[in-house]
């Protein structure tokens, strides 16, 4: 198998790498328990800070002959956890069978939604089969107020969100007893780094609880990636140096052990491996060649390396990006 | 330097302590112990700092304490406020001067 193959380290990644060798650590993988599924970029937002630069004009998605490659990898590798994300998955056609596959493969299924694609009016369907699947909602939420998430994701999102945030509830979602879970991402709308999780989560609940009668399980809050749309923001803002600068000065040697590359391989919508969802929109690749799921027999294996680069540093700052 | 106010000062703060030295250690920790976790929150206390740094018209404290705000979880509504609170005191503080104005006048008019 290629898996065990180190990973060629791209020169930008120098900084980081040092910076792990300056405290004796090594980024390897230990068990890779979740597939992290990239279904395409296609979206119906254009968020300033995608590091994607997924958007309604980008063609690339998973067709359904890579969508059963896929799922067949997520049971042939004894995977818990399927984390489908995009762009908007929600409108990649055939996405209901991917879903309905990985439900069989593997014991958790996530789905990111950006909010406002599960509630267009020909796709509520899918909330429905997410809740007969019970599957796990991610959905993104930058701040309980309209102009920080308009300003990151478009205009009237924050209106769009709420709604599809109550709508969820009447489903389940997000309520005590059903184990229909729905869990919050918060992104910092700016160059700068993202509040305590904790005080976040307990602020949130409060507000959207207060404000919309919205509940919710958990809230992550996590460090834009300094890759794609963000990263041509920051440089024409001219907030770049800083904020890398930023990160830098954040780094946190207790996030390594946490860093979710220990524990994921994420695949895009041509089935190719990478190591996380930041490689992949870098393209680097798992081990740095190309290796399609057909081609797998297991996950990466534990002490396998694992490729680093500067954008490295925004899951280390602070309590870290797990 | 085409300001009196220069934004790199202010990562230069701490050399404020140069010639005097243990009054600045005194007032660096005094200001940490202030601006720690207490039984205000931190992002109570950084929108506060805010208001304040408006109230007092420094550049330097309101670059710091806007971005202190935004990394405490505030939003720009909240940041809005917290400056409207400084100016609602600044200007009734000028207002309720006005009596002892009325004071001195009622003293000298018949
Ligand atoms: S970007 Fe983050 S998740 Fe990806 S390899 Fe680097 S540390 Fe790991």
């Amino acid at each position: 198998m290629q898996e065990t193959q180190p990973a060629p380290c791209p020169s930008a990644c120098v900084g980081f790498a040092q910076t792990l060798a300056q405290y004796g650590l090594r980024l390897v993988r230990e068990q890779t328990h979740t597939l992290q599924i990239n279904t395409g970029l296609l979206c119906n937002q254009s968020c300033r800070h995608c590091h994607l630069e997924a958007g309604p004009s980008r063609k690339e998605v998973m067709d359904r002959k890579t969508m059963d490659q896929v799922a067949d990898y997520a049971a042939r590798g004894g995977f818990q956890t399927a984390d489908v994300t995009g762009g908007a998955p929600e409108m990649v056609p055939g996405i209901d069978h991917l879903l309905t596959r990985l439900a069989a493969a593997v014991p958790r299924v996530m789905l990111r939604s950006n909010l406002t694609a599960i509630t267009d009016s020909d796709r509520e369907h899918l909330g429905l089969l997410c809740r007969d699947l019970k599957i796990v909602l991610v959905c993104s939420l930058p701040a309980t107020h309209a102009s920080q998430t308009d300003a990151q994701r478009g205009s009237g999102v924050m209106d769009c969100s709420v709604s599809a945030l109550q709508w969820l509830n009447t489903l389940g979602y997000g309520q005590p007893g059903t184990g229909l879970e729905l869990n919050l991402v918060s992104n910092p709308a700016g160059a700068f780094m993202p509040p305590d999780q904790g005080r976040t989560e307990e602020r949130f609940r409060r507000d959207l609880q207060r404000k919309w009668g919205i509940v919710f399980n958990s809230l992550y809050t996590f460090a834009n990636v300094p890759l794609g749309r963000f990263r041509t923001w920051l440089e024409a803002s001219g907030n770049y140096e800083q904020y890398v600068a930023r990160l830098t000065e954040a780094f946190n040697p207790e996030a390594v052990t946490g860093l979710m590359c220990r524990n994921l391989v994420s695949v895009d919508w041509s089935g190719e491996l990478h190591d996380c969802d930041f490689h992949l929109a870098k393209g680097i690749l798992l081990g740095g060649m190309r290796q399609h799921v057909t081609k797998m027999h297991s996950p990466p294996i534990p002490g396998a390396s694992i490729a680093t680069a500067e954008h490295c540093y925004a899951c280390t700052a602070g309590s870290g990006f797990t | 330097m085409t300001s009196y106010y220069d934004p790199q000062d202010l990562a230069r703060f701490s050399e404020i302590g140069k010639d005097a030295p243990e009054l600045a250690a005194k007032f660096f920790e005094y200001y940490g112990a202030v601006m720690a976790e207490g039984e205000l929150t931190a992002r109570e206390k950084s929108l506060i700092a805010l208001a304040v740094a408006h109230a007092v018209q420094c550049p330097y404290c309101i670059d710091a304490y806007a971005k202190e705000c935004l990394e405490q979880g505030s939003n720009t509504a909240e940041m809005t406020e917290a400056v409207h609170v400084a100016a609602a005191i600044r200007g009734g503080a000028s207002l309720v001067h006005g009596l002892q104005m009325r004071n001195v006048v009622d003293k000298l008019s018949l």
